[in-house]
């Protein structure tokens, strides 16, 4: 049977995709933002997951104002990199898992969470940086990926609760697929930051420590945190936080935590990234 | 019944709800467009002309071609969707989000160094700083 075995969350900047490509990862600013991801880059190619479930939102990219899924999932067998007004990035074709992004997508929605099935689809630095931060710069990615697109942009966005549960029907979904797979749970974006307004450069660490601190051991306390908490503490981007929850809630009950990263600034952005390791 | 917005007592902040949402619709939809070569093009060419091809208010198109990102906001933007319009022109999230600040760019990355804005007296209007 397939099973999740870890789960890691990261920010995913587009700038930091951008420094990437163009080989500036050692300079002053940049470099203690990457050193965060030494000890992950290791760690995953021992693990060698044989598919990642990627949980990111798209920036007004494949989806803009004319339709707005909530929660979507891409059952495609690949997925070229998008062009966000400055080319495309120079990544390698994503690669997906349409067999078992099938089977999660019955049997999530039989769990009674609706998802949008996607079978055509560009992926955008949400899904890409955090790719690039992990595996760095391969000919291929060295799994398959199935991406997973939630709405934090436009209100009304899920609340933290249902993102949590919703995790939770992923996790009964991979685990009933007959294949025997190593599958991974990724939750990117956040942590505070806030792009627009006068308040814009927000950065909330004490905040964001306090949410990292809760995420291994206490995910219930953080699925009760309301939209209005995340806006008024972490900034209005802050509410990109939700999709972790889908990420924990997929992880199990226990997990143990191998790794935490958090550094300030880098562009707008505090960057928060943790690997955690389900235990049962 | 009137949505309700626990958010309106933040202060500097636009929460993209449904009614920004519907008031910006054509403004980002104009964004969106200019993820293709060929209508950036065309916009280079002549910005008054393009924006007249798209149903926004008076206000949206003069916000855009004053590239007064507050203005944007205010008249329904999104900032994902206007960040087509700032990489169209060779311009970063921090021009953009340094811009609706009013700091000029180099102050507010100075700021983002020193560990960005602090919470403390920006979570209610009115409050003390």
């Amino acid at each position: 049977m397939a099973r999740i075995t870890a789960g890691v969350t990261t920010s995913h900047i587009p700038l930091i995709g951008r420094v990437i490509d163009t080989g500036e990862t050692e300079t002053p600013y940049w470099k203690p933002v990457f050193d965060g991801y030494d000890f992950t880059k290791r760690w995953i190619e021992k693990e060698q997951p044989d598919v990642v479930f990627l949980v990111y939102n798209d920036h007004a990219t494949a989806f803009d104002m004319r339709m707005i899924p909530t929660f979507a999932i891409g059952c495609a067998e690949e997925f070229p990199p998008a062009d966000e007004g400055y080319g495309p990035r120079p990544v390698p074709v994503v690669e997906g898992a349409p067999e078992l992004a099938w089977h999660i997508a019955q049997s999530v929605i039989e769990q009674d969470f609706d998802l949008t099935i996607i079978n055509e689809m560009a992926v955008d630095h949400g899904l890409t940086v955090p790719l690039s931060l992990v595996f760095g710069q391969p000919d291929a990615w060295p799994c398959r990926i199935i991406p997973f697109p939630v709405n934090v942009v436009v209100y009304p966005v899920p609340s933290g609760r249902r993102c949590f549960k919703l995790g939770k029907a992923i996790r009964t979904a991979i685990e009933s697929f007959d294949e025997d797979l190593n599958v991974q749970v990724w939750g990117t974006g956040g942590m505070s930051h806030q792009l627009q307004g006068t308040r814009a450069g927000l950065i909330n660490q004490e905040w964001d420590k306090r949410f990292l601190d809760r995420l291994a051991d206490n995910p219930e306390e953080l699925a009760e945190i309301p939209h209005v908490e995340y806006i008024r503490e972490a900034g209005s981007e802050g509410i990109e936080l939700v999709m972790w929850l889908i990420m924990r809630g997929a992880l199990g009950d226990k997990v143990k935590e191998l790794h935490r990263h958090y550094h300030v600034p880098a562009s707008n952005t505090a960057v928060g990234h943790m690997v955690l390791e389900a235990v049962d | 019944m009137a949505l309700f917005k626990p958010y309106a007592d933040i202060p500097g902040t636009t929460v993209f709800d449904a009614d920004m949402a519907r008031k910006g619709y054509h403004l980002n939809q104009f964004c969106m467009s200019l993820m293709k070569e060929e209508n950036r093009q065309r916009f280079r060419a002549d910005e008054r002309a393009y924006v007249d091809e798209w149903p926004m208010t008076e206000a949206q198109k003069q916000a855009v071609l004053d590239r007064d990102y507050t203005r944007m906001i205010a008249n329904g933007g999104n900032v994902y969707f206007l960040s087509k319009l700032f990489a169209s022109d060779g311009k970063t999230f921090v021009h953009a989000a340094a811009s609706m600040t009013g700091m000029p760019e180099d102050e507010y990355k100075e700021m983002m160094l020193r560990g960005g804005r602090s919470p403390e007296g920006n979570r209610y209007i009115g409050e003390k700083k």
